[in-house]
């Protein structure tokens, strides 16, 4: 009796299932069980991605219907849509965006620039270390925050201090992975370069900057999204113009919806930055393996 | 770098013409052991000279003052200006293609492509030109390090350990490479390596390094091509062994004492 059972079982199984035993794991490609196990977890992962945030900008719209959470206190999605309509049909957004990312931008650019030029003479030169490294190591330790009422009375209130808190915020990423990055080039490459003749400036763009790069490009993008962090406390001083003027003055009308608005404002704009980034550092390191950070 | 490289007079009236590398009394003292002790070394175009020995015996720092990397304490040191050196890495710049590897040094790397291109052909690698280093295998990218050091037309060769991390299958055929391309470039060659068998397969002379100085120096006339069942390649490899220490008799000896 056993015995036909045995062999009516591996006769139906024998196709492509080994039989099934508890020590044993089957690991071999393209079974039915695995393909659709694969598919499943690709699957479940893009509708998790996609259902969990809309689940919960539905819960927050619900809050509202239902009446769990006041709706001045915390305006639901479609009054936050409803006041980006309203900042578009006034203008207001138009004129308010280029102003603040002009802002970000230019500090950005100083603040980059004096941390490359920093970061690769303290980085290329022994003198350069001495004179920069110290100073700038004890600097980089003082939250930028902190310095904005000294900033407000050496700068005033107009442009020239919100565009120096973006710089001085964004010059020690950059100069710090700079300078690292220079320093931390394999010395064999090097002694490699100089063993084909190689010295000085040609050493330096031949071996050490193009391999320097990857660091000093993560500390710009580093600096891109603590530009933004800057912009936001820059605009806190006095401002006239920009984002921080639309939260600032949403918040004395009580418009929690606007400020809401202009939140949401400020994290796009972080992620478009995080992705322009990306986009640079894959064009200008393609030598680089792919790797999703 | 004197003037008079490769023009020194000979020592010994029998020996004439100028050597390649004129190394003499060679010092290299690391705190207060003198790794080199007084090294003698002469070699002259096309010599292939392999330096044997147990590690920490001093054979780089030799390599590596003759490449002018290190300087020596002490003794004369005298070697072409046009040098180069294939490490046991290949020391590719990860950021520049293959074919700029090839031509790092040279003063307009743009125009050199074509010589680049034929050096990486020489390796059997020229379909590679335009890759980057890290999409190559690790005896693929050893064959560009190889490319890289011949393109310059060197008159001395440094080969420290340049097999060490390849397989053994990769060994092989790099042996005959680098047994070809020698011939045909015809530099002074040291190669600095731990395997007896490699040594006496490429070398002209065989030399071991021990206590600081110089202790065989053994030339090799085996015909070509060599091959290790040679019974003149066996007793050569035996005597070398025997020299460094892992002979027959040393290893019965040492199994017999692990055995007690």
């Amino acid at each position: 009796m056993t015995a036909v059972d045995i062999s009516r079982e591996s006769a139906s199984t024998a196709a492509d299932a080994p039989p099934v035993r508890p020590d044993v794991e089957n690991l071999s490609p393209n079974t039915e069980a695995g393909r659709i196990g694969a598919a499943a977890r690709v699957w479940r992962g893009r509708v998790l991605r996609f259902l969990v945030p809309v689940a919960l900008i539905v819960l927050w719209q619900l809050s509202s219907v239902l009446g769990w959470a006041d709706e001045f206190t915390l305006p639901p999605p479609s009054k936050i849509l409803a006041a980006y309509g309203e900042l578009w049909s006034n203008n207001d957004l138009q004129e308010a965006l280029p102003v603040s990312i002009r802002r970000a931008g230019i500090g950005l650019f100083f603040g980059v620039t004096f941390g490359l030029v920093l970061g690769l003479f303290a980085g290329l030169w022994k003198i350069g270390e001495e004179i920069f490294d110290a100073p700038l190591q004890m600097l980089r330790t003082i939250p930028f925050i902190a310095v904005v009422p000294l900033f407000i009375t050496w700068f005033g209130i107009d442009e020239k201090p919100k565009l120096i808190l973006i710089a001085a915020a964004t010059v020690f990423p950059v100069y710090l992975n700079t300078y690292h990055g220079v320093r931390g080039v394999d010395k064999k490459l090097i002694e490699a370069g100089q063993t084909f003749g190689l010295q000085n400036w040609r050493l330096a763009a031949r071996v050490i900057l193009p391999t320097a790069l990857p660091s000093a490009l993560t500390g710009i993008r580093y600096a891109s999204g603590v530009s933004l962090l800057a912009l936001v406390l820059a605009e806190q001083i006095n401002a006239r113009e920009g984002i921080g003027y639309l939260l600032n003055n949403a918040n004395q009308n009580q418009r929690q919806d606007i400020v809401i608005a202009g939140i949401l404002i400020y994290a796009a704009l972080g992620i478009v930055v995080d992705v322009v980034m990306r986009i640079i550092e894959r064009f200008a390191l393609p030598w680089r393996p792919r790797v999703t950070i | 770098m004197s003037p008079s490289e490769n023009s020194l007079p000979s020592e010994s009236g029998s020996e004439t013409g100028p050597f390649a590398v004129d190394a003499r009394g060679v010092r290299r003292v690391f705190g207060d052991r003198a790794v080199l002790d007084g090294v003698d070394l002469q070699l002259r175009q096309g010599d292939f000279v392999a330096l044997l020995g147990p590690s920490g015996t001093g054979k780089t720092t030799l390599l590596r003052i003759l490449a002018g990397l290190d300087a020596a304490d002490g003794g004369t040191v005298v070697v072409p200006r046009s040098r180069s050196v294939v490490f046991q890495e290949p020391r590719l710049v990860p950021a520049r293609r293959v074919w700029r590897n090839v031509v790092l040094g040279s003063r307009h790397v743009r125009r050199d492509r074509d010589r680049a291109v034929a050096a990486l052909d020489e390796v059997g690698l020229a379909g590679h030109a335009d890759a980057w280093p890290v999409t190559l295998s690790g005896g693929e990218a050893q064959r560009v390090a190889l490319a890289r050091a011949l393109a310059t037309e060197p008159g001395l060769l440094l080969l420290d350990e340049p097999f060490a991390a390849l397989d053994a299958l990769t060994r092989i055929r790099m042996h005959d490479l680098v047994g070809a391309l020698i011939r045909r470039h015809n530099p002074a060659v040291l190669l600095v390596t731990h395997d007896v068998d490699e040594a006496i397969l490429l070398a002209d002379r065989i030399l071991i390094l021990s206590d600081g100085n110089i202790d065989v120096d053994i030339t090799v006339d085996i015909d070509e091509p060599r091959r290790r069942s040679d019974a003149r390649f066996q007793d050569l490899r035996q005597a070398l062994l025997d020299k460094l220490g892992v002979g027959r008799a040393a290893r019965a000896a040492a199994l017999a004492a692990i055995g007690n």
